[in-house]
């Protein structure tokens, strides 16, 4: 497989690797768009990336004054990100994330063998919920996607669906029973995702749910989980279990996807109705002209 | 009340819910948060398992560690059958006790290939998963064999033993690891009937079973 010549995807941030689970000073490694890159993070905080270098081997100690040449880097949501490329100026926004009464967590980051955009169309998906995440995330006969609504905001760039509603037997670890949830769903960058649902806690108000896709190769990811939660009565193992085990179920039916690299060709799949906020998503990164994970649509 | 230290996208520790509820008994899961908290390496595990692995189960002031020595512990106490696991058979535990250790070896194989794909552990991938197809087929034609004499399970008898419930969960997640069980007919048939027992349970990774199927088909294709 050869690199990543894609501009669009080279020029956007990645997440890499989370926060809490890197040691400063310490040498980790990983590949982004095929290039092997190490990162940490120095004494006060700050993250570093530079391409992998025989100097610093993955688990050494390095004094980060060494590393002169880096590339850009970016803290948000708990995880580091960076940009092979020419990077825009902000990462896309979650608001919900500084409130003060939220448990942000990062809930693991799992690799998956599947193409970002198969990853985010299955995040996008509700209609896999009682098949897939049986008694949690649905159940049968509740298996109506009932009509819901996508729109692509001129303004931020990014695919927003809305009115979403699902009968969910148990939608968090804050839940009490099952419950018509409403969720809302955002795809502000190619290869992320956040979606926001009822709270189980305050029905008022929305948990938050991020993934960022962290594209190894076209067919391979690292998945990088956020929560940000309304929820003060489960400690986070708790509340990382609940999400693993949802991410654990999704897993196989993602590895399983063929081909891996998502078609862009309308007439490559079949939607259905449910599939609205799929359909949006494939349009848009055709829009785009990605290229990268995906089999782009004969012109 | 029986505690279970318990990590979800664990296959050993699936092994002990699987039989727990196979045997109808209440347990209370202990969540440890393996991944990414490495919470089994923490102080205050390690106390409880010096080895720093999960499974470990607490019974009546017995500690133990070493899923397959749960399932030993388990299946003595709490089935007063014998089924699972006949005390008074000394040919038939050997070989139990044969497959137990065998299925220590498909953790260190097929569970660690599943470990580098998923988990990022540094293993080296190739020699799992060809040390993974190496004890899959020694059990696909165990188990082939065992289909010709009209047996169901790894070891003779009618019932499954302790022996089908140690080797299930890392070979069902074989394809995780990139280990395809597509070679293996005998083992997908087994497979198949392991989730048609009665009490069998799921795993994040584990569908039950199809609606039809089962020993009448296994004999057809056999």
């Amino acid at each position: 497989m050869t690199g990543c010549t894609d501009p669009t995807i080279l020029n956007l941030w990645f997440a890499i690797g989370a926060e809490q689970e890197t040691t400063p000073c310490i040498v980790s490694d990983t590949v982004l768009l095929e290039e092997d890159l190490s990162f940490t993070l120095d004494r006060v905080g700050q993250p570093l990336v530079w391409r992998r270098d025989a100097r610093w081997p993955a688990g050494s100690v390095i004094d980060t004054s060494d590393v002169s040449v880096t590339l850009p880097v970016k803290q948000a949501y708990g995880y580091i990100w960076t940009c092979l490329g020419q990077p825009s100026a902000d990462i896309f926004p979650i608001e919900e994330y500084d409130e003060p009464d939220r448990r942000n967590l990062n809930a693991a980051s799992i690799g998956v063998n599947v193409s970002g955009p198969r990853a985010i169309e299955n995040f996008l998906d509700m209609g896999h919920f009682p098949y897939v995440h049986t008694d949690i995330l649905g159940v049968q006969p509740h298996t109506e996607v009932k009509e819901y609504d996508v729109e692509i905001s001129e303004s931020r760039d990014e695919i927003v669906a809305t009115r979403c509603r699902f009968f969910q037997p148990m939608a968090s670890t804050a839940s009490t029973g099952g419950a018509d949830v409403e969720y809302v769903y955002r795809v502000p960058h190619p290869y992320c995702s956040v979606l926001y649902k009822s709270s189980g806690q305050n029905p008022q108000r929305m948990d938050v749910i991020a993934l960022f896709l962290q594209p190894v190769n076209q067919e391979r990811v690292r998945a990088h989980m956020l929560l940000s939660m309304l929820d003060e009565a489960n400690d986070e193992r708790v509340m990382r279990r609940f999400q693993q085990t949802i991410f654990g179920q999704d897993k196989p039916i993602l590895e399983n996807q063929y081909p891996k690299k998502l078609p862009l060709d309308p007439r490559a799949e079949t939607p259905i109705r449910a599939d609205k906020s799929a359909v949006a998503y494939r349009r848009w990164l055709s829009s785009k002209g990605v290229t990268y994970g995906v089999i782009p649509a004969a012109n | 009340m029986i505690k279970l230290y318990d990590y979800e996208l664990s296959g050993n520790c699936y092994k002990l819910r699987l039989l727990m509820n196979m045997l109808g008994v209440d347990y209370e899961a202990v969540p440890v948060d393996f991944y990414p908290g490495r919470e089994h390496k923490s102080d205050w595990f390690l106390k409880i398992n010096p080895l720093g692995q999960l499974p470990v189960l607490v019974d009546d002031g017995v500690v133990l560690r070493d899923a397959q020595a749960i399932l030993v512990y388990l299946a003595a106490k709490y089935d007063p059958s014998g089924n699972w696991y006949p005390v008074d058979d000394p040919a038939k535990l050997g070989d139990i006790s044969q497959w137990l250790a065998f299925a220590d070896g498909i953790t260190s194989t097929a569970s660690a290939a599943r470990l580098h794909e998923g988990l990022f552990y540094d293993f080296d991938i190739d020699a799992c998963r060809a040390g993974a197809h190496r004890l899959f087929r020694i059990l696909d034609e165990h188990l082939w064999f065992a289909e010709k004499q009209d047996r169901d399970w790894i070891c003779p008898g009618a019932h499954p033993t302790i022996a089908d419930i140690a080797c299930f969960p890392y070979v069902i997640l074989s394809e995780e690891g990139g280990i395809s069980r597509q070679d293996y007919p005998a083992i997908r048939r087994w497979c198949d009937r392991v989730k048609r027992i009665q009490g069998f349970i799921v795993m994040s990774g584990v569908f039950p079973a199809g609606p039809a199927g089962g020993r009448l088909n296994a004999l057809s294709a056999a």
